[in-house]
Order: C-alpha cells, then structure tokens, then sequence
C-alpha cells in the first residue's frame, strides 16, 4: 500500500526577482514499513523534499497524495491535522521545548489532538520507555545527553502511532557513537513495522535504510534498493 | 463545543507554563497593568463614591420639594434682568400660604451665618436655617434626640434651635446636647432637638449636617433684617407625582402674590433639586470625562508594554512556534496560545491592580466615603481581559501566520 504517492512535483522559490527551483520534476511512491534514505549534496532539494513529504510546505506544480487524499490542494488546518496525526518529526537540534519535561515534550502533540490528559500521560510515558527512558521522564532537556534528547523528540514522534516518521540529519549534532545508538533505535522502530523517512548527507547512516533515493540539482539521480543493508546490533548497554 | 474548552484549557496551561518560566518578565510588564488597573477602580469608585453621596444629600433634601426664590439657583438668564427684583417678603409667604391649595406643606426659610458655641466648644461659619414649624414637614429629617421646634415656639420666637448631627458632634463630643443653652452669635439659645445624620458632604454648607434651624422669628431679631433680606418659600407636593401640578399652581399663585399682569415676566424663580442634580452631573461628568482619559491613558501604556513583550517573545519563540506547527498546531490554536498568554498576564495584573485599589479606597476612605462595589470587579476583570485581548492580538497574529519551514530553521 502507497503510502506517499509524489508524482512530477516542483517547487519554485523567489528569492527577490530570481527564481529558484528547489525541486524540478520528482516522481516517487513510498509504501508502508518501508526505510527509505533520501540523500543528496545541499542544494540538491532534500530540505525541501522533506518538507514537501512532512506537509511544511505545498508543492508549486504537482501532485501529492499522502494515504489517499492529494495534499496538494490542502488548507493550512487540514495540513495541521495530517502533521498531527500521520507523521512523526525528529530534527537534527531535536527542538524540544527547553523549560518543559522530557514527559510534557512528548504529550506535545497529543495535546493538538485533542487527546485528554489522562491518556496522554498514558501514551506519553509508553512512548518514552519504548525509547528507553523511562527513568528520566521528569528531565528536563538541559539535564539530559544529546542522545537522551533526540530520545526524547523520537518518543514524541511515536507517541501518535503516525503512518511514517521523519527524520532530517538525526544524528547530525551528536557524536558518532551516540549516533549510532539513535540509529539501533530506528532500527528497532523499524522492525516494529513503522515507515521511516531519513534524509541525511551522510553515507554511513544512508546505510541503514533499505532504499536510498539520490538528488541532484531538485532531480531524482537514483533510486536503488539496498539489498545487505547495515544492521546495527543492539548492545545490552544501550536500552536499560 | 467541547473541542473549544478543550482547546482553552489547554491553551491556559501552555499559557501559565509560559509566564511561569519568565517570571520577572511577566512581572515587570504586568505592572503597567496593574498601575492601570489601580486607576481605573479607584476612579471609578471615587466618582460612584461621589455620585452616591450627592444622592444620599440630595435625598435628604426631599426631591418632592420646590423652592421659590427669588433667582434661580443656576442663572441661565441674563443677570441685568433679574438684579432689580423685588425681595421675596413674610408677606407673600403669607398669601401665598393661604391661596396655594395642593402643597402638603409650605415654609418659609431664610439663611444667615455664625459661629454657634457650647462654654469652650465653638463651630465657625455654621449655616443658620430659621423657619416655621411646618419646614420640617417641607423635609425627610428624622431625630437622634428630642423633637422640631413647635409652633408656638415658632410663632412666639424663641430662642429655641435644632442642630445637624455634625454641629451636636462638634459641640457634645459626649452627646447629651438635650436642653442645653448653646450660643449663636451673641444670643443663647436652647437645644429642642438633635438630627440624626441625613446628608453628605458632598451638599457643603447645604447639608442638613451642618446647619442649625431656628424660628424665622428668632433669626430676624437678632442676626439678619427682615426688610432687607428675601426668603426662600420650601413648597412640598404630597408625592413625587404631582409636583409638575404643584408647581403650575406655585407659579399662578405667585404671580398674583405679586400681582404681575399677564404680559410681565415672572419676578421670581421656582428651583427644584432638579437643576442641583443637573449642575452636579456637569461637574461630574467632566470629572469622569477627564478620569476616565488619564486612567485610560496609563492603562494604555500598560498595554502597549504587553504588546511590545509579546512581539519579543514571538520572536524568541520563533522555533518554539515552528515546531509547535510541525507536531500540528493549527493557526487558530498558536493565535489563541497567545492572546491567552497575554490576557492571563493581564489578567493576574488586573488582580493585583484590583487588590491594590481596595486597599488604597480604604486609605481614601478617612477622607471621602467610598467603597469599592461588585461593578468595580466586574471593570477590572472585564477591562483588563479586553486589555490582553487587544494588546497580544497583534503579536499572537504575527505567531499564527508564520511559515512553519521558515520558523523551524529561523535561530
């Protein structure tokens, strides 16, 4: 089943009178529990072909159908909505709200559901033992690791059982031992039968997803399935 | 319906999450509102304040009562015309007590000044009222102690006096004024009767407080000539509802009284509380006018110290907003985010602002009787929400429009 279904879309930008084409003509589908890498040089349009793909932004030209109904032709509510409810964000600065608990960061997006408080505190507190922090649910960010909060903003994306989580340079501030850990971490979601998005510029992370899409100048170079994809083993250490 | 509490519920906790986490901040700027507030409840209290003690003293008065003089107590007539009149006599009072048929009572009433004393005791400038014994019938006064002068005491002149509750304070810290010999002027003079409080303040030497009545008689023997001086006729209607018909007949009696032909002008003017109310909401309103203009002012200021705390905090959360977007807030839900942010803060101001104000009408209240009422409650809980409202509209639009691309990568 398609989950993204993208066909020739472009996305044209003014800067001042020139116009810049950010994507040119990007046609592509993803399927559910897929674990696709988007990779590309900055400037290829990833950035923007990830926020075409999280419904940040609408397509100039083109045709967007996430699970059936065409994003393109979406109101700034209705996009809310699909972000609420359909995709799962982990940034590369996590972007989590500094003077909050690592518990109130994650029910974040409940709230915006709708969800009542009870549940949320429920869900929320599922969310983060599966990430593995359970004992550090009242933490604030700036008592946590960097590999501790990016566990905490991946809680917050599974908290709302989304259709896929996305993922942009999730390792990108974090040292690569710790990067690693995140990436046994996707892994494990992955395996749970989640679909994930990860746009990096980094080879070695492409390396663990199963489908790798290369851009170029906001074209589509190559899309190849990886068939030994790296599978990170997970170390006793890591999830307590 | 249900999804909007939800949302307002919600909404407040992110909002007090927010102003807890910037205290000094959120404290600093709800002080323009708290000053703000502050001004407009004590404004507001003061001028109802002053409002209730004009219908306190005014009520006393009797608004069922016309007062025949001969002026008017607020000339809206060219002077030159109305200097030459004649006095007003005993007289006419005379005639006109026998012709007039629907008064409920009438008396005549002159006024005078002087310091009254009791051995050491002594009040300066008190506002003699001398009269008959029906004037107290022409008034609401009721007594603290002993009675009005009786008519024949009216009639004989004695040197009998009832004085206003603030004289008998003044001259008998210890009560006990009762048959005492007081000094009015020169002449002694003895206590029949004690009012009990009746007027305000807000009457001046017109308060019924303030003032010591005395027969006619008595005032024109020893304090004023009775060839020199006019006299103001009290003429009370027997209710409210027939003093337009009291006063037709007031001035067709008084015209005769003074035997003026058709075609001359009335010699004489009929007053009623009326034009003493109509004066006071002048004054009042200019008052209020003015008030309402510098506490709006101040409160003003305040909210453009919100409004500018908002547009920085927009600003500094920009990526807090961004992301807020991302995980699917709506516009509508940043916008309301961040009026209520601004209206709580308002709104606790408004609080303290409202507590303070309390505080300060009680100070206030040594001098001027005043108390803070339930309206004044609903203004400042009212006033300073719409004040938030108003003051974080702009920055919490500012937030809701944002791109949530540009928030996000904005640092």
């Amino acid at each position: 089943m398609n989950i993204i279904n993208i066909e020739h879309i472009a996305k044209i930008y003014e800067v001042g009178s020139e116009k810049v084409h950010a994507l040119r003509d990007v046609t592509l589908k993803i399927d559910k529990n897929e674990y696709v890498a988007i990779m590309g040089p900055s400037g290829s349009g990833k950035s923007t072909l990830m926020n075409m793909l999280g419904c940040l932004d609408t397509p100039t030209s083109g045709k967007y159908d996430f699970t059936g109904s065409s994003v393109s032709e979406m109101s700034d509510n209705d996009l809310a909505k699909i972000r609420n409810k359909e995709i799962g964000f982990v940034f590369q600065t996590f972007n989590l709200l500094s003077r909050s608990d690592a518990l109130h960061n994650v029910e974040l997006p409940l709230i915006y559901a709708g969800i009542p408080a009870y549940e949320r505190k429920e869900r929320a507190e599922t969310a983060l033992t599966e990430v593995g922090l359970k004992d550090r649910m009242h933490h604030k960010p700036n008592e946590l690791s960097g590999g501790q909060r990016q566990r905490v903003a991946v809680a917050r994306a599974l908290v709302t059982r989304p259709s896929i989580i996305l993922a942009d340079e999730p390792t990108g501030n974090l040292d690569s031992k710790t990067g690693e850990e995140i990436m046994i971490l996707f892994n494990e979601i992955y395996e749970k039968g989640n679909t994930i998005i990860l746009v990096t510029h980094e080879e070695y992370i492409a390396e663990h997803a199963a489908r790798i899409i290369r851009l170029k100048d906001g074209l589509v170079e190559s899309d190849k399935r990886v068939d030994n994809r790296f599978v990170p083993k997970p170390k006793a250490t890591v999830i307590q | 319906m249900n999804n909007f509490f939800f949302e307002l519920k919600e909404g407040m906790l992110i909002a007090l999450r927010a102003i807890r986490s910037n205290k000094i901040r959120s404290i600093l700027t709800m002080l323009g509102i708290v000053i703000g507030i502050t001004s407009v409840v004590l404004m507001t209290t003061a001028i109802s304040g002053i409002n209730n003690a004009f219908e306190k003293g005014i009520s006393a008065l009797g608004s069922d009562v016309l007062y025949v003089n001969k002026r008017p107590w607020f000339q809206n007539v060219d002077w030159w015309k109305i200097r030459n009149r004649k006095n007003i006599t005993m007289e006419d009072f005379e005639k006109f007590k026998e012709l007039a048929k629907l008064p409920q009572a009438v008396a005549p009433v002159v006024n005078s000044n002087r310091t009254v004393k009791y051995q050491d005791r002594r009040v300066d400038g008190v506002f003699l009222t001398g009269s008959t014994a029906d004037y107290v019938k022409t008034t609401n006064f009721t007594f603290d102690l002993g009675r009005f002068f009786t008519e024949t005491e009216g009639k004989a002149s004695r040197n009998v006096v009832v004085i206003g509750s603030e004289i008998a304070k003044n001259l008998f810290p210890m009560g006990n004024a009762l048959d005492k010999e007081i000094k009015i002027g020169n002449e002694n003079f003895k206590v029949v009767g004690v009012l009990a409080e009746q007027g305000s303040f807000i009457l001046g030497p017109f308060n019924p407080d303030n003032q010591v009545y005395l027969p006619i008689g008595s005032v024109f023997k020893y304090f004023m000539s009775r060839w020199s001086s006019s006299i103001t006729i009290n003429v009370r209607a027997t209710s409210p509802a027939t003093v337009e018909e009291t006063k037709a007949e007031t001035e067709g009696v008084m015209r005769k009284v003074r035997g003026l032909k058709y075609d001359e002008d009335n010699d004489f003017a009929i007053n009623q509380q009326e034009a003493l109310q109509q004066n006071f909401n002048s004054v009042v309103g200019v008052i209020q006018i003015a008030g309402l203009f510098i506490t709006g002012l101040s409160l003003f200021v305040g909210a453009i110290g919100i409004m500018n705390i908002m547009f920085v905090s927009v600003r500094e959360r920009t990526k807090e907003i961004g992301l807020r977007k991302a995980i699917g807030a709506k516009r509508r839900t940043i916008l309301g985010q961040f009026i209520l942010e601004s209206s709580a803060i308002c709104l606790m101001g408004g609080m303290v602002g409202l507590v303070l104000a309390i505080l300060l009408s009680m100070v206030i209240n040594q001098f001027i009787v005043t108390s803070v009422e339930y309206g004044a409650f609903i203004i400042a809980i009212v006033v300073s929400l719409l004040t938030g409202i108003i003051a974080g509209f702009a920055p919490a639009y500012t937030a809701a429009k944002m791109d949530p691309v540009e928030a996000l990568r904005y640092e």
